[in-house]
C-alpha cells in the first residue's frame, strides 16, 4: 500500500523537470524528498496526487495507477490522500472549521453531526481546538500549516503528501510541524511522502531520505546513510557547499 | 528572400496560434462547468452569492454610465435634429439607441471592468496561493465549483442589470427633454414609440445573456491561468477587461450582422 513512481518523465516547454524519476515511499513510512530549490520536488508531489500529468513513467497509489484513472476515479483516490501545501492553500473565505470541512464534505453519507465532530477531533490532534471560527488571515504562519495538515488528515486518508510542511518557520513551531508529521505515521498509519530542503526537519520525521537531482533521484537511504554518504551532490547538501557540485553531472 | 520580408507572416503565423490556443483552451474550461450541471450540490449553494456579486453589486455603476449616457443622447439629439426633424424624433433616438445599443454595450463594458477584473483578481488568487489546487486535491472539480456558479450568474444577472440600466437611460433622456428641451411628456413618448419593435428587446436580451457569459467565462479563465504571483494577478484582470471589452465589441458586431 505504497507510494510508486516508476521512471517517470515530465517537462514545462523545453524545461525537463522529470528526466526518469523512481523511487517508492513504503507503506506506513514517510519518505523525505530533499533537493536544491526548483529540483521538481513539488513537480512530483503534485504528480502523484494527479493536479500533474507526466509524458512518460508510472505512479501508482497503492493499487490505483494514477494516470490510468478516471475523472470519477481520480476523485475517489484523492479522498484517500492527504495533501499539505507549501504555504497552507486554506480558502481565506472560509472559517478554519469549513476549510477542515471541506474534503468530509465530498463523502457520501456523512452527517452533518459527523462531519463537525470530526473537525473538532482533527483541530484537537493539531493543536487548533478553540480557533475554529478564525479566518485564515487571523492566524500565524504555522497554526496555518497546522489547519492545513487538519484539513488533510480530515478524511482519514491513507497517504499524506507534505509540500515544505516547514518552509517559513521559526525552528520551534518547525520542530512542532515535525513531531506531528511523525504523529501522523504512528497513530493514523499513513504513507507519506514529504518535499523539503530543509535537512533537520527530514531527519527528525523521514524513516528514508530520497535526494532529487538533475531530474532524477540521486541518493536514497536512510538518515544515517544520508550523512554519511559520500556522493559529491548529497556531500554538497549536507555541508551547504556548492563548491563540491563542481563537475558533477 | 530577405527575412525581413517574412518576419510578418511569422507574427501573423504565431499570433493565429496563439489566439486559436487561447480560444480552445477557453473553450475546454466553459465546457468542463458545463459539464458539471449535472453535480447540483457542488455549484447550486454558490449561484444567488454569485449573483449577488456580479448582479447586485453591479448596479450602481451600470445605473449611473446610463443614465447620463440617456441625458447626452437627449441633448445630442435635439441639438442634431434641429430646424431638420421634428423635436419629438429625440424620443426615437433616445429609445432606439438605449435599447439595441448603448443600454447592452455600455453596461457590458462597464461589467467587463468591475465583474471580469473582479473574478479574475479572485480566481488568479486563488490559483497562484494554491487553493484551486487544494479544491482539486479536496475531490472537488473546480470547474463546477468556481466557474459554473460565475457563468451562471453572469448570464442570467446581466440581462437585468442592463433591462435597469436602459430604463433610466430612457427615463434620464425624457427628463433632460421636459427640463432642458421643451419637449412634453406625450412628444417624447410619441417619438420613443416611433420606431420601437418589439423585436427590438430580444435582440437586447440576445446581447445581453452573451456578453454577460462572455464577461463570466473570460474573466474565470483569465483566473484560472494565471501565473506569477502578485504580478500574474493584475495581469490577469488586465487581460480579463482587455478581451472581454473586444470580445463585447465583436458580438456587438456579430449580432448586428446576423439579426438586425
Amino acid at each position: 500500500m505504497g507510494i510508486y513512481v516508476e521512471d517517470v518523465h515530465l517537462s514545462f516547454g523545453t524545461k525537463v523537470v522529470l528526466d526518469g524519476v523512481t523511487v517508492v515511499a513504503n507503506n506506513r513510512e514517510t519518505l523525505a524528498v530533499i533537493g536544491p530549490s526548483g529540483a521538481g520536488k513539488s513537480v512530483l508531489l503534485k504528480s502523484v496526487v494527479g493536479l500533474l500529468h507526466p509524458s512518460r513513467g508510472v505512479i501508482r497509489v497503492g493499487d490505483q495507477v494514477v494516470g490510468g484513472l478516471t475523472k470519477d476515479g481520480l476523485v475517489r483516490m484523492r479522498q484517500d490522500v492527504g495533501y499539505v501545501f507549501q504555504f497552507a492553500a486554506l480558502f481565506d473565505s472560509m472559517t478554519i472549521a469549513d476549510n477542515v470541512a471541506m474534503g468530509l464534505r465530498r463523502l457520501e453519507g456523512i452527517t452533518q453531526a459527523g462531519i463537525d465532530e470530526r473537525v473538532r477531533e482533527c483541530l484537537e490532534l493539531v493543536e487548533l481546538d478553540g480557533l475554529d471560527a478564525r479566518y485564515p488571515s487571523e492566524l500565524s504562519g504555522g497554526q496555518r500549516k497546522r489547519a492545513g495538515l487538519a484539513r488533510a488528515i480530515a478524511t482519514k486518508p491513507t497517504y499524506l503528501l507534505y509540500d515544505e510542511p516547514t518552509s517559513g518557520l521559526d525552528p520551534v513551531t518547525g520542530t512542532v510541524i515535525d513531531r506531528l508529521i511523525v504523529r501522523m505515521r504512528d497513530e493514523l498509519a499513513v504513507t507519506g511522502i514529504m518535499v523539503t530542503h530543509d535537512l533537520h526537519s527530514a531527519y527528525r520525521s523521514a524513516d528514508r531520505i530520497a535526494m532529487l537531482y538533475g531530474g532524477r533521484i540521486r541518493f536514497v537511504g536512510t538518515s544515517d546513510e544520508f550523512r554519511s554518504a559520500t556522493d559529491p551532490v548529497v556531500r554538497s547538501f549536507v555541508e551547504g557547499r556548492p563548491e563540491l557540485l563542481e563537475g558533477v553531472t | 528572400m530577405p527575412i525581413w520580408v517574412l518576419r510578418p507572416f511569422g507574427w501573423l503565423g504565431r499570433t493565429v496560434i496563439e489566439t486559436s490556443a487561447y480560444v480552445g483552451r477557453w473553450g475546454t474550461l466553459v465546457w468542463q462547468a458545463v459539464r458539471a450541471l449535472p453535480q447540483r450540490g457542488l455549484w447550486r449553494p454558490h449561484v444567488v452569492p454569485q449573483m449577488a456579486r456580479i448582479g447586485v453589486e453591479s448596479v450602481p455603476i451600470a445605473l449611473f454610465i446610463a443614465l447620463f449616457t440617456g441625458i447626452v443622447l437627449a441633448l445630442q439629439a435635439s441639438y442634431t435634429f434641429t430646424g431638420a426633424v421634428p423635436a419629438y424624433f429625440v424620443g426615437a433616438l433616445v429609445g432606439k439607441t438605449m435599447i439595441i445599443e448603448l443600454g447592452p454595450v455600455l453596461t457590458g463594458l462597464a461589467l467587463s471592468g468591475r465583474v471580469g477584473a473582479n473574478i479574475a483578481a479572485e480566481l488568479g488568487t486563488m490559483r497562484v496561493t494554491e487553493q484551486i489546487d487544494a479544491l482539486e486535491t479536496l475531490g472537488y472539480d473546480p470547474a463546477g465549483y468556481l466557474v459554473l456558479p460565475r457563468l451562471l450568474a453572469g448570464t442570467l444577472m446581466f440581462p437585468a442589470v442592463m433591462f435597469l440600466a436602459t430604463a433610466l437611460g430612457i427615463v434620464g433622456g425624457w427628463v433632460t427633454s421636459l427640463a432642458l428641451l421643451d419637449l412634453t411628456t406625450h412628444e417624447f413618448v410619441r417619438g420613443l414609440r416611433l420606431f420601437y419593435e418589439p423585436f427590438d428587446i430580444q435582440f437586447a436580451l440576445i446581447k445581453a445573456f452573451s456578453f454577460g457569459a462572455a464577461i463570466a467565462s473570460i474573466g474565470c479563465f483569465a483566473g484560472f491561468t494565471t501565473g506569477g504571483g502578485a504580478e500574474g494577478v493584475g495581469k490577469a484582470a488586465t487581460r480579463a477587461v482587455v478581451v472581454s471589452s473586444m470580445v463585447i465589441l465583436v458580438l456587438d458586431a456579430f449580432w448586428a450582422a446576423t439579426l438586425l
